[in-house]
């Protein structure tokens, strides 16, 4: 009898242990098909004058670089202010905050910042970025209508405020993982608390903030809804590039009052709302592989330096 | 702290030692210090912005459009009747703005993506924490969490030119583009969500546990599903509801693969709108200051609640497991 009920005891459980083990390979299976699919789909649009050319005719020939160059132009100024904010706030969280009732509120907003959609953040930026501080500048400064409308700097702003919680995040997990007894040798030497974040905790820490904004850029780039109107464009002919001359010499800048092309969004809209879906696909796919490789090539560097960073804490 | 150390402490705050400390120096420190807890205040203000902005354009929308027109409205037939009517028309002469069809096609295809990838989640955290070689599980876990970046807007496409046409032949659906297809591609982003933090959930549990019931004669999959499972129940439970979250928000996905037909159906086979598609399609056309205008902020409003009530409710359970698991 007992020994009946071991074995089907054991049945049972060898089912389901292969269930769970068949279950978890049909999905990476699921999910490396998806990837296969875009990449041989893709592969063959991909050339030197697919990601460096203009669109053309319509958008059913020609490359992409207008859109390549909008999607790093839009992450590159979104850095520049979500970084230096996330990064100091996650400073003041983790080295000089107590942990009082007013700090906790700010730990778990920032955690909730994470899971709110990015359509919203969207709403948010037309409403606070573009009508209450854009048409508020031009009001103040009499310029018409210049900064009251969609722009790649409000969309760099709204992305900086979607990525910030990704930012401080990581940064708060960095600090946090530099040991106690580092800040009080430090201290033990007669340094200050600056000087003790400044040259002990921060070049410890610097992998995990990399990381961090390593994944900021990756979300940031592959975003899509919150940019919808935010001055994303169909076509436009023009790279948001304005010459900045001092005196004679003249460097092209990013213009951040333009408009832009974007990546993610060229995508969608391609797929959905071009007059001729079909004739463009090899353009949407290979757009796709363009998007695809760049987020996963963002995303394996900030794994990579995640575990390095990891594997050297527990050196320590 | 007892007497004698608060003594030591209040003393030193001024001793001798103390006061060497340049008084430049502590003017720099102290201006420091004022610098990152501005950084800090700043990021809290842009959280309360988001709150004030979103709350602010969208309760305009109650000004015009009573609370009970975004649930239903009255229409008078020829013979006089009247009836209730659940039908989000923002756009036509006689506007009708009831969330109704909105909400439950939100539900629509997020509820089914929710128990797909609870299966296909929960097996897979169940697999890499507990079934896995510890080596590939090195090489799986990044590999998913690898899967979770991939950009909306690319499952979207897919599930757009190639999801939609493969469902279409082999189930034929009555429409192309549905609530299924949408949450068949709703669930390529939630199932690294849920695999992930069931994972973390699995891993948390101690392993005494695990060699406790081996001890009693327990088989690997008894002690899974009888000891492990129950024991990380609320961590499991706060994964699934952060991918429903994640469902209910989700934008690219619903707006190119679910048809964007405010159906009010219980047929996952008919094309629904969510919320989310709803404000992404409508917001680059809708004149600004126009009743239709503020009732889309007033959709992010309820996005917005439900989404944060969602995350807390998950970083409730997910604090006490915490706790709890402390051992």
């Amino acid at each position: 009898m007992l020994a009946l009920h071991k074995k089907k005891r054991d049945f049972v459980g060898t089912i389901s242990m292969w269930i769970v083990r068949i279950m978890f390979f049909s999905l990476v299976l699921a999910l490396l098909l998806l990837l296969g699919k875009i990449i041989t789909q893709g592969i063959g649009t991909i050339s030197f004058e697919f990601i460096f050319d203009d669109p053309k005719n319509n958008m059913t020939e020609g490359g992409i670089w207008p859109a390549i160059f909008g999607t790093i132009s839009v992450t590159f100024i979104m850095i520049l202010l979500a970084v230096p904010l996330g990064v100091c706030s996650a400073i003041y969280l983790n080295e000089y905050a107590k942990d009082t009732f007013f700090n906790r509120i700010i730990r778990t907003s920032i955690n909730n910042l994470a899971g709110i959609p990015s359509i919203v953040f969207g709403l948010f930026g037309l409403g606070f970025f573009i009508l209450f501080i854009g048409r508020g500048m031009d009001e103040v400064l009499e310029t018409g209508l210049l900064f009251g409308q969609p722009a790649l700097i409000w969309a760099s702003a709204t992305l900086a405020v979607l990525v910030l919680p990704i930012v401080i995040v990581s940064t708060l997990e960095a600090l946090n993982s530099v040991p106690k007894s580092h800040r009080d040798a430090s201290y033990g030497l007669g340094a200050t608390k600056w000087q003790t974040i400044k040259n002990v905790v921060l070049p410890q820490a610097r992998p995990g903030i990399l990381t961090g904004t390593i994944l900021a850029v990756s979300r940031g780039a592959g975003e899509t809804a919150p940019i919808l109107f935010l001055g994303a464009a169909f076509f436009l002919p023009n790279l948001p590039v304005t010459d900045l001359c001092i005196g004679d010499y003249c460097i092209p800048m990013i213009n951040p009052a333009k408009q832009f092309m974007y990546l993610a969004y060229h995508i969608f809209i391609l797929a959905t709302q071009s007059s001729n879906p079909t004739k463009t696909l090899p353009i949407q796919y290979g757009s796709t592989l363009v998007l695809i490789v760049l987020t996963f090539l963002l995303n394996i560097t900030a794994i990579i330096f995640r575990y390095r960073f990891r594997k050297s804490l527990g050196r320590l | 702290m007892n007497e004698k150390e608060q003594e030591f402490y209040s003393k030193s705050e001024d001793s001798k030692y103390g006061k060497k400390i340049h008084k430049f120096t502590r003017t720099k420190e102290s201006l420091i210090k004022l610098f990152f807890t501005l950084n800090g205040v700043a990021a809290l203000i842009f959280i309360i912005l988001i709150f004030i902005f979103l709350f602010k354009e969208g309760f305009r929308a109650l000004e015009h459009i009573g609370l009970l027109d975004f649930l239903y409205s009255y229409r008078t037939a020829a013979d006089g009747t009247t009836k209730t009517i659940f039908e989000w028309y923002p756009t036509s002469d006689d506007p009708r703005f009831s969330l109704v069809p909105l909400i439950l096609g939100t539900l629509m295809t997020a509820i089914p993506a929710t128990i797909i990838s609870t299966i296909f989640g929960v097996a897979a955290g169940i697999y890499l924490s507990e079934v896995a070689n510890p080596k590939w599980k090195e090489f799986l876990k990044p590999l998913i969490e690898l899967f979770a970046g991939i950009p909306t807007v690319v499952i979207g496409f897919i599930m757009l030119v190639i999801g939609a046409s493969f469902f279409n032949d082999l189930l034929h659906p009555d429409n192309r583009l549905n609530a299924f297809v949408a949450s068949i591609g709703l669930s390529f982003v939630i199932i690294p969500v849920i695999a992930s933090l069931t994972e973390d959930a699995l891993h948390s549990i101690p392993n005494d546990l695990r060699m406790a019931s081996y001890g009693l004669g327990a088989t690997k999959w008894q002690t899974i599903s009888k000891v492990i499972l129950p024991a990380a129940f609320s961590g499991v439970s706060a994964s699934i509801i952060l991918g429903f979250g994640r469902a209910i928000g989700e934008t690219m996905i619903v707006l190119m693969a679910a048809g964007n037909a405010a159906n009010i159906t219980s047929n996952i086979f008919l094309s629904v709108r969510t919320m989310t598609a709803t404000i992404a399609a409508e917001m680059g056309e809708v004149s600004q200051g126009s009743d239709h205008y503020y009732s889309l902020f007033f959709i992010g409003i309820v996005l917005f609640t439900i989404t944060f009530i969602l995350n807390l409710i998950a970083e409730i359970i997910i604090n006490r497991m915490r706790k709890k698991n402390t051992f």
